[in-house]
């Protein structure tokens, strides 16, 4: 599956989207799909334009340079992630206390999950209190 | 944003319990969060996913099963210390989890479950298919690993038994699919390519040669 057009040109200059010889994206890790899959999704709901997202993609990664960003293409996603994150604070969908909290609420519904079945935000101890 | 965060909690892997990493804990704070305002559709993700999961990059586990039919040795090795053998080939993954390689036969077809938290060893197998996660297939694949196989178009001789191994935190498995007729004389890198994730993880068997799509 190729690219969305939109997407490719507005990465390219910016930060080219990991891609095979067939052209379509290469992920390292199961999340970066996820992250990816998400920014798609978001995108045809009008949340950003393309162009929008890659500036802020830019500065992202401008961000992870200054502090140490080993710049190889390691870190492709998680600057890919940082920008879905900031967009969706920017645009009131959702601040970055949020999702720490959310962050920490899917923490202790894993753990309080036994292994082998599906992780579900509703066993969080203190969702049911 | 601090990417250096860490959680202060313990980071211990037991069987009693699921855990997630810190990137996987913002993903899905961020996916849980954008669905309940109504920003994205989780089933529009997962189909997004499934359509991009395609071309996945690690998929070292073909390269593994390819060498194993073609070098007895190796697949002696394999059997014996499934985590070294593959080592060997360099893919390695990230906690040092411990490999265990299942060989089908004529007799019997190994069937991998669980793939809920981290314990997918996807450096080997690539991305787990969005089915896989769901609980139905686990319990289903458990109870009924024959009628599961049959919906995945995997029809085995009666005579042919099924065992089901669930992946723990320190346990995960590699199914060796038995090799398909025809490929006698075939190099390691041609074989490679009848391997597909499916048949590395039970729910499928390695392709034919006429199964092989013209490219």
């Amino acid at each position: 599956m190729s690219l969305p057009d939109g997407l490719a040109a507005a990465a390219a200059p910016v930060a080219p989207i990991p891609r095979g010889d067939d052209g379509a994206p290469v992920f390292s890790a199961p999340w970066e799909a996820q992250a990816f899959a998400l920014t798609l999704a978001l995108h045809e709901r009008g949340l950003f334009t393309w162009k929008e997202w890659a500036s802020a993609l830019a500065e992202e990664i401008k961000r992870a340079q200054a502090a140490g960003d080993p710049d190889d293409g390691s870190t492709y996603y998680r600057h890919w992630l940082a920008t879905i994150e900031r967009l969706a604070a920017a645009k009131g969908v959702a601040s970055e206390a949020a999702l720490a909290e959310r962050r920490e609420a899917w923490h202790r519904a894993a753990h309080a999950t036994p292994h082998g079945l599906p992780i579900l935000l509703e066993n969080d101890p203190l969702a049911r209190a | 944003m601090d990417d250096h965060h860490h959680h202060s909690h313990d980071h211990h892997h037991g069987h009693d319990h699921s855990e997630l990493s810190d990137i996987e804990l913002r993903v899905r704070a961020l996916e849980s969060i954008l669905v309940e305002k109504g920003y994205v559709d989780p089933a529009a993700i997962d189909v997004l996913v499934e359509t991009y999961e395609t071309k996945v990059g690690p998929r070292n586990g073909g390269k593994v099963v390819a060498k194993a039919w073609a070098d007895p040795s190796y697949r002696d090795w394999l059997r014996k210390d499934a985590t070294a053998a593959i080592a060997s080939l360099g893919f390695t993954g990230r906690q040092g989890e411990h490999m265990v390689a299942v060989e089908n036969t004529p007799q019997e077809h190994n069937m991998v479950v669980c793939t809920l938290c981290s314990c997918y060893p996807w450096p080997v197998l690539g991305l787990p298919p969005v089915w896989y996660k769901s609980a139905p297939y686990r319990s289903r694949a458990v109870i009924d690993p024959r009628g599961v196989l049959k919906e995945f178009g995997v029809e085995l001789p009666e005579t042919t038994r099924i065992r089901v191994w669930d992946s723990t935190a320190e346990i995960r498995y590699l199914v060796l699919p038995m090799r398909p007729e025809g490929t006698q004389g075939w190099s390691e890198e041609a074989l490679a390519d009848l391997v597909t994730r499916d048949s590395m993880i039970g729910t499928g068997l390695a392709l034919r040669p006429d199964q092989m799509v013209a490219a």
